[in-house]
Order: structure tokens, then sequence, then C-alpha cells
């Protein structure tokens, strides 16, 4: 058993006697009705060979894909040796948030750097230092749109549905209404969104690529909210940001996304990253840690969480947000990530995933496999099939291979990234050509 | 001064790269992409890793040092932990695998679930909530649904005693609660007066932290839980403070309907820089049926299987799986004895420094602590000067991490100790000695204290400046 | 300055006539933020209420509500606060955050003999 207590019996012995305190004393305030009378009802501690051996045992009931083809919002994507080293550091992963600037200066500038990056990437004029995923960037940057007069905020049915539904919890109670833009041909439907936007709307939320993977008309959906006097919001996935158009560039007010793809495995859904990054005029409506550049009292560059009369621990229930903390640690691993793959880097992964998924998709038409929107996709796609999508799900899995996601009862939505081969892919096309005979 | 890793960057730098493409480049028009070249770094793989090295040198850990924080709980983070977590069975897998290739993540769900369970007193647990504020937040929702389920619309306020932390009264805004402060009273605890004139029908919920932000255990829960459910509200734990009590006593037993717990304060996953933590919820039967999609359900133990009137999602998936594997391992280390081995030790640490610093730094409420107690420096600024600030700058340079300034709001100039167990008796001894050479250079030589700190890498900072002129991010011309 | 009167959350207000007038914070108000960091302002356009929050004023670690003295519509901010908040710590009985338009009350408003009695009495 491990405790990681320090102290012996006989130092703690001391310790009450030096300090002339009687050990009898410490829970005398808790009433004789609220005490346990028992022991906690749990196994006895195991050694670290045991716990080892436990853990392992679990982590084997878990089918590890060598070939992962799907998305929807978790990806399986390269992940550098350095990257992984080096934020295994202890001074990174043991540190507490860095209140004491002084003490930290490594911590806050690594999220300064990734602050800048994610800047870079998206266009954008500032960025805060993450939220818990891209789900809730979503919902809290609906939030920042709202005013008295604005309460209405847009969501296509192309977003991720896991994203929608957040933005529906968190603004549940909140003067904000979720009102549903329908699509056609797996995209936003333009005459949808243009009944629904009115002086009452404070934004329109766009992913980009949508969970469907498909483009949309980013810019001229964005004109369309703007001419309404709507703020927009794109949720893009920053991966694909090393080769399309930022969301700036497209018009948005705020970028939010999933950063999983920077550097994070897929990790059965979390700890993930959420980033958020707006222009110049709506830094202030952030939520969440910002750090800012600085000088020390000798006048040299510091860094030093800053914009902080913004959050909870000052506005309390006036806070536009209760979130306290940011996902540090997932923050550096993405901002070292993209210190490790570079603009060349980013945009070859980018460029490795819709040449392959294109590619899958032209493996998979010769079976009979048709898109099921007929719209410009990225490295996700839709496809109906001859099979049923179980089936397909089924018959890769028996061969170490995670398929698309099934949707139905014959969509499959296929994700292919940097980590496939066309052997891969060939191999895919093999296994379901035997099917079909 | 540390160079951003922007200024050391060279433009055809190249660190990763991809094996070359194997299949037909496909490209899309200009319209689609983005003309210009992101800046982000170029660098070297050697360059990157001395970079980060460095900035490593200027980060300080629990691996580092003592790290007495009030309220966060610092206690070791144990290394196995990272092996398991670490398990490409744990980190490889994707979140939406069928679910019959994920037996072993539902059964870690439901371990850590039950182990909670029993640790609380609760019924269920959620695992989904990601911090202590996220768990906050998802536990009044589940408030808030069930008195709408009830047809019981009345209550839109939620009681939030003046001592608690922040993130209470903001996340009680968020879940559409009005927020009415309760006083605390000359022990630190609910004013039980002042909480009987506040409670009425209209009123949704109490939220408390027992002990509370003060270190104490307010020796009157019993009588406040049962006002609460007397005029018809429920009461809602947070779980910031649990390591003081753990096989002690649990919430469950104090009658709260629903707890949030601090996976990276009590159950020993690291903090991170500042995340990810963990925040599970942990509610009484009546609560069950509105759980958040994305918990496992605890009953048909399954995550595809939701609760019959969920509250919605409070994100992506089922929360900060990873880090939750952590806290499983930490509580199999330590199984029910352990964890109530590390109460008493975190309770005992706290005395003792407590006992040994209290004749020069009062404490705010006389008489035993828990497993943190909060001083004053209030004595000290009106003599010297000096303040819980300047004493925390000073305690920099003798290698140890200052504890929590300015916190709680209700006593002033207050500095909040938390040793927690997993430090020993020179470790306290030293920190303590240092913390009374402290005081004594506040009256012989307060210019010391004014200067501190003096062997870190950059002197005390211009907040001011960097709040009225922010800068955010790296430009070639602001950087300087 | 028989025009300017004040409230017991330490706000001026200046009557430039009968339906005119200035709003401000005092001299105590700014020493007791701290430096001044940021103000949250209304818009013109904006209504007024007495006695109700029409904005915040941030110093790094707190934030104050800003209450109107007396209700109308908001017919200028000022400008200066933006970028040059510190204009309130260096002289806050000269520097009007709002213009605002209406038929004032003063009855509730205290004159600066009454301010400087409150003031110490220490609240």
């Amino acid at each position: 058993m491990a405790s990681y207590v320090v102290n012996t019996k006989e130092q703690r012995e001391k310790m009450l006697a030096e300090a002339g305190i009687d050990e009898q004393s410490f829970y005398a305030s808790i009433p004789q009705d609220v005490k346990l009378q028992r022991p906690l009802n749990l196994p006895k501690g195991k050694s670290e060979l045991e716990v080892l051996r436990h853990m392992k045992h679990l982590a084997s009931l878990n089918t590890v894909y060598d070939v992962v083809l799907r998305g929807a919002g978790s990806e399986s994507h390269f992940i550098p040796a350095v990257v992984r080293q080096l934020s295994a550091r202890e001074e990174f992963v043991t540190a507490y948030t860095p209140y004491q600037a002084e003490l930290s200066q490594g911590i806050l500038q690594s999220i300064f750097e990734y602050q800048s990056s994610i800047c870079a990437i998206t266009g954008m004029d500032a960025c805060n230092a993450s939220v818990y995923d891209g789900a809730s960037a979503v919902a809290e940057a609906v939030n920042m749109t709202g005013d008295r007069k604005r309460t209405v905020a847009l969501l296509p049915k192309s977003i991720h549905p896991e994203t929608l539904e957040t933005v529906k919890t968190y603004t549940q109670w909140l003067p904000i209404t979720v009102k549903e833009v329908e699509i056609k041909d797996g995209k936003v439907d333009v005459e949808s969104l243009k009944s629904l936007l009115t002086q009452e709307t404070a934004c329109l939320v766009l992913q980009q690529p949508n969970y469907f993977g498909i483009l949309e008309d980013v810019e001229g959906l964005a004109k369309l909210a703007h001419e309404a006097g709507a703020k927009v919001i794109v949720s893009a996935n920053p991966m694909t940001l090393g080769v399309l158009k930022t969301p700036r560039e497209q018009g948005a007010d705020i970028a939010v996304g999933e950063a999983q793809p920077l550097g994070l495995p897929m990790s059965f859904g979390g700890p993930y990253l959420g980033y958020m990054a707006t222009t110049t005029d709506m830094v202030r409506r952030l939520p969440g840690r910002i750090v800012g550049q600085t000088k020390d009292l000798d006048g040299k560059r510091a860094f030093v969480l800053t914009l902080q009369a913004r959050e909870q621990h000052i506005r309390r229930e006036k806070a536009s947000s209760s979130i306290c903390s940011n996902q540090a640690h997932c923050a550096l691993t993405a901002g070292m990530y993209l210190a490790a793959m570079g603009p060349q880097g980013l945009k070859d992964v980018a460029t490795h995933c819709t040449s392959k998924a294109h590619y899958l998709f032209n493996q998979l038409s010769t079976l009979g496999f048709k898109l099921r929107y007929d719209s410009s996709f990225f490295h996700e796609f839709v496809t109906d099939g001859p099979l049923s999508s179980h089936k397909v799900e089924d018959v890769l899995s028996s061969h170490g291979i995670l398929s698309g996601l099934p949707l139905d009862e014959t969509g499959i939505l296929w994700c292919v990234t940097e980590t496939s081969t066309k052997n891969d892919l060939d191999r895919v096309v093999s296994i379901l050509k035997e099917v079909l005979a | 001064m540390s160079k951003l890793i922007f200024e050391l960057s060279s433009v055809g730098r190249r660190c990763s790269e991809l094996p070359p493409l194997d299949v037909e480049l496909i490209e899309f028009d200009e319209a689609l992409t983005r003309q210009s070249t992101p800046s982000i770094p170029e660098v070297a793989e050697v360059d990157l890793v001395r970079h980060y090295m460095e900035l490593s040198r200027q980060a300080f850990g629990v691996d580092n040092g003592f790290y007495p924080l009030g309220s966060c709980t610092m206690k070791y983070n144990p290394k196995i932990n990272e092996e398991t977590s670490s398990l490409a069975g744990f980190a490889q897998i994707h979140p939406l695998q069928p679910e019959s290739t994920v037996n072993g993540a539902l059964q870690s769900m439901d371990e850590l679930s039950s182990a909670l369970c029993e640790v609380t007193g609760m019924d269920a647990f959620t695992l989904q909530p990601s911090a202590g504020a996220h768990g906050e937040f998802t536990g009044l929702l589940l408030i808030h649904a069930y008195h709408q389920h009830r047809n019981d619309l009345k209550r839109t306020k939620v009681l939030v005693p003046d001592s608690a932390h922040g993130t209470n009264p903001a996340s009680a805004a968020m879940a559409g609660y009005s927020v009415i402060s309760v006083p605390s009273n000359d022990k630190g605890g609910v004013d039980v007066d002042a909480l009987k004139s506040a409670l009425s029908d209209e009123v949704a919920a109490l939220m408390l932290t027992n002990p509370n932000t003060l270190g104490l255990f307010d020796p009157n829960i019993l009588e406040i839980s049962r006002l609460v459910h007397e005029a018809g509200g429920l009461v809602y734990y947070d779980g910031a403070n649990l390591n003081a009590i753990m096989g002690i006593a649990r919430p469950g037993d104090m009658g709260f309907d629903v707890v949030h717990l601090n996976l990276h304060k009590t159950f020993s996953t690291p903090h991170g820089g500042g995340g990810p933590g963990s925040g599970p919820v942990g509610v009484k039967s009546c609560l069950i049926p509105f759980l958040p999609k994305g918990t496992l359900h605890p009953t048909e133990k399954k995550l595809t299987v939701s609760s019959e009137f969920p509250i919605g999602r409070m994100r992506s998936f089922y929360g900060n799986f990873l880090t939750n594997i952590r806290a499983l391992t930490y509580i199999l280390s330590l199984g029910g004895e352990g964890l109530k081995e590390a109460s008493e030790n975190a309770v005992l640490n706290a005395n003792y420094m407590m006992a040994k610093l209290s004749d020069l730094y009062p404490v705010a409420y006389v008489g035993p602590c828990m497993h943190e107690f909060v001083v004053s420096c209030q004595k000290l600024k009106d003599e010297t000067g000096i303040t819980a600030k300047d004493v925390s700058k000073a305690l920099l340079d003798y290698g140890i991490h200052p504890p929590t300034m300015y916190f709680p709001n209700i006593v002033h100039e207050a500095l909040m100790i938390e040793p927690t167990e997993t430090e020993s008796k020179e470790t306290l001894d030293r920190a303590i000695d240092v913390l009374r050479e402290i005081h004594a250079l506040a009256y012989s030589n307060p210019q010391v204290l004014l200067d501190a700190p003096k062997t870190m890498p950059i002197k005390r900072v211009d907040d001011v400046l960097a709040a009225r002129h922010p800068i955010l991010k790296y430009t070639p011309e602001g950087a300087q | 300055m028989e025009n300017t009167f004040f409230t017991a959350s330490h706000e001026w207000v200046k009557f430039l006539d009968d339906n005119h007038a200035e709003v401000g914070i005092t001299d105590y108000a700014q020493h007791a933020l701290g430096d001044i960091v940021y103000v949250n302002l209304p818009e013109a356009g904006d209504k007024v209420m007495e006695a109700s929050r029409f904005g915040d004023v941030e110093s790094v670690k707190a934030v104050s509500d800003l209450i109107s003295p007396i209700s109308g519509t908001v017919v200028e901010t000022n400008d200066v606060l933006v970028n040059t908040p510190e204009k309130l710590n260096e002289d806050a009985m000269g520097t009007w955050i709002l213009k605002v338009e209406g038929n004032f009350d003063r009855t509730g408003l205290l004159t600066k003999k009454q301010y400087e009695t409150l003031l110490a009495q220490g609240h």
C-alpha cells in the first residue's frame, strides 16, 4: 500500500509532542453522527507491481487499432517523439497555475507562445490560454456574443451534434436561445439561414470543415450574418489551417475549435483542448485565463496572467463564465507540436490527410460506395454503400482496422489522416471487396 | 531573459517531417486556401529541445519543492499514474469505438465511480466535468433540472457563503440563478441565523464546502442541511477540501445532495501548470435521472445509455479520461486505509505548522484546523508595512512556493497554508524557520523583503501595464 | 461647484443645466480602486437609472460597479478612458465618464459637505 505519507509513526508522535497538540482535537469538531464509524469499503491498497498489473489488464480489454479511419471530433495523428518526451518534463507536469509570475516564467512563456501560434494559424489578434474542449469553446463563444438586444444563436445542423448539445446545455438558463439552421447537401442551407437572420441574432456558428467533412461557404455565410449585425463564430479544425484559409480571412469574429489534433492522443475523449481566439475589440469578452507580455521592475520582458478582472475569482457571479482553469499542459503540448511541425509540417499533415481521404474515397467508389453529399470535402466524408455500415465496421474491425463512424443504416463518416499508408487504404478496399464477392 | 521560440526561428529549418506522400496530391484552389505562411516557428529539433528545457528551468512544480498552496492540495503526483495513463490501451483508443471494444475503459470508469461513491457517500457519479468549476456548473444544472421536473418554478436563488471560492457564485449565475451571499459567524462557519432568514421557497440550493475555505469543519452541518431540505432546497458540496476528511467523514452522510470533487487536488492528478484537471460530480439517487449524456450509466454500465431526463452534455465525449485513469491508479494504490492515512496526516501537518507559526502570524480563527489554516498579515502590515504579498515574494528566494494569498476575502492580508500529507517533518521545519525569519526581517530590515524576489529570472512584474496595454501574442515589433 | 453632487457609492454628478449632466467618480473611489486598468461603459443612446449599475471600473485585482446618480439617456461616453483609464487616477474629479440628458431628480443626492461628512465617518 502506498500513501506517499513521508513521516513514520515515531516522527508523527514527535511532531505532536513538539507542537504540543493533541491528536484527538483534530476531528473533535466533527459531530459523532457525521463521523464514519467503519473503514472505507474499498479494496486494500496495492503495491506498484499489483497496480500496474491491474491497470494493464484493464487496458488490454480495450482494442487498439492499427489503422484508424474514424474522426468525428477525435483524430489519430502522428505525434513527434520530441513532443511526447519534452511535455513529460516534471516541471511542466507538476507545476501549479502560474499566479506567481517570478517563479513561473517558463509556464507563462509556453502559454504565450501557444496563444501566439494559435493566432498565427487562425489569423486572429488574441487567444486565451484554452478551455476544456472544442464543444465548450463554442458554447463560451456563443456567450461572448449575446447582449440585451441580440439573444439568438444560430447553429446549423451540420456542426458536430455534441457541440450543438453542449451549446444548448450551456445556454439553457441564460437569455440566449439556440435556433437550428437547416442543411442541404450536407451544408448550411442558405435560404434557411436567410429566413432566420434578424436584428435579434447574436451570432452564427459555423464548423469548418463541418461534421460531415464538407467545406462550407464560410465567407458567403459570414457576409450574410454580418449584414444582419450578427457575429460569426467559426469552429475550425486547426490541423486543416495548414492549408485552408484562416477563419479571420473568411470573416470570423471568433475562431474556436478542438485542438486535440495538435499533438494529443485520442485518449478516449480527454483531456482535450478547446482554443478560443478573437479580434482586438472582443478581447475583453474572452473567458478564462490569458497570458500577456509586460516588463519587470528592471524593464526586462516578462509574462504574466492578465486581464484577470474578467474572471470568476474577481467578478464572482458577474463573471461571464465560471471557468477557472485552462488545459495548460495540453496547450503546452499543442504549442510544442506546432513548433515541431512548423508551417511546412502543418501544411504537409493537412495535405496528406486530404489527399489520402480522397484516395480512399476513390478506391471505395470502385466498390459501389457513393458520396452521400455532393459537396467538396477535406479529410472526412460520408458514404452510402452496398454494405450496411455496421457490417463494414465489423469486418474491418476483425482485421484491426477502425472503420469510419456508422451514422445510420448505410451512412459511414470516414476520416483519413497522415497515419494511414496507401497500403493500409488498399487493404481496406480489398477486405471489403472480398465481402462483396 | 529567455528568447521566445519565434525569435529562434529561421526560415527553412525543420524539426519533424512526414514520409513522402504515397497517393495522388490533392490541392484546393486559391479561393479556399491560405495564401500566406502562418508565422509559427521554424526550428530544428535540438533548438526546440533546448528552448523548452530552458523554460522548464523557469517553472516550479511539486517535484521541485514545497508547495503549501492553500485550497490547491499540492500533494505529490505519483509517477505510476503517468505510466498507467500512457498505456496504449488507454491513450490510443477512440471515444467512438464500438462499446464492445472498450470494456477496459468502461470498467475503469465504473471502478472509479464506485470508489468515489464510497469515499463521498453518494449514490452515483458522472466523470464528465473537466474541472472543479465545470463540476459546479454541472451540479447546479442538476439542481435546476430537479426543481423544474417537480414543477417547483419559484426557486430562483442560490445561497453562497461569503467565504466561498469565486467559481461558486459564477457557476450559479451560469445556471440561471441569482446569488445571495450568506455571512460567516465569528468562528468562520455559516451564520445559522442568517441562513434561516435567507431560506425561503425561492431558494434552490445552498453551496457549501466543509471544511470551509478557512480550513475549519462546520459543526452545525447537520442542522444546516436539515434547514435547507426543510425549506425545499438542495445542498451542494464543493469538494475542494476533501483531503481533510477522507475515511473520516463523508459529504453524503452530512446531508449533501450533490458534490463535485477535484481529482487534481485530492486524488493526486498533476496540475500541469494550470490544467487539465477533472471535476467528477456525485449525486444522491434523486438526481440520477438528470445526469448528463456521456455519463457511464450507473446500472446499465454503458456510455450509450443515457439517464431519463439528462441536463444535456457538458462537453464532448466522457471527460478527461486519462486524468481519471490517474486518479483510479492512486485510489488502487492507497486503498481505504491509505486514503484515511493521507487525510489524517494532511491534518497533522497543517496543525503542526500552525502551532509553530501562530505566535508570529495570527491565525484567522483560533482552534485546531483541518488540512489548511489561514493567517493574517494585517498586524505585520500595520507595524512594518510588509504585506502578505511581500512575505510571499520573499519566500521565492528561499525556494518555497508561496501559500495562497488574499483568499478568502473575509480575512485581511490572508495567507492560506496547506502543506498536505506528502511532506517530511524536515521540510515543514525548514518552511517554519523561513517564515519566522521573514517575520523577523519585516521588523529589522523590511527593505530586503520589499526588494524580493532577487534570485528569480525576473523581478516583480508590472501587472498594471499588462492590463492597460495588453500584448497577448508575439509580433516582431512588440517583442523588444 | 454648487452644481456638483455626490452619492454614497462615490460617484459625482455635475449639472450643466436642468437637463444635462456629467457623471464621474470621486477621488476617494479612485484611491480605493488602485491603478485603474479598464472602464466598462454603456453606449450613447443607452438609458441609465438612478441607483442602478451602468458599468464598472477594473483594477488589476478588483472590479467596482459604477452606480448612476441620476436617470436619463447617455449622450456621450468619455473616449479618453478607452486608452488612458489612468486619467481617473490622475484627476478623478476633473474627468467625466458620462454625459447624460434627462429630467433629473436631485433628491437623494448628497451635497459636497454631506459627502465629506460621510467620508469622515469612515464609509
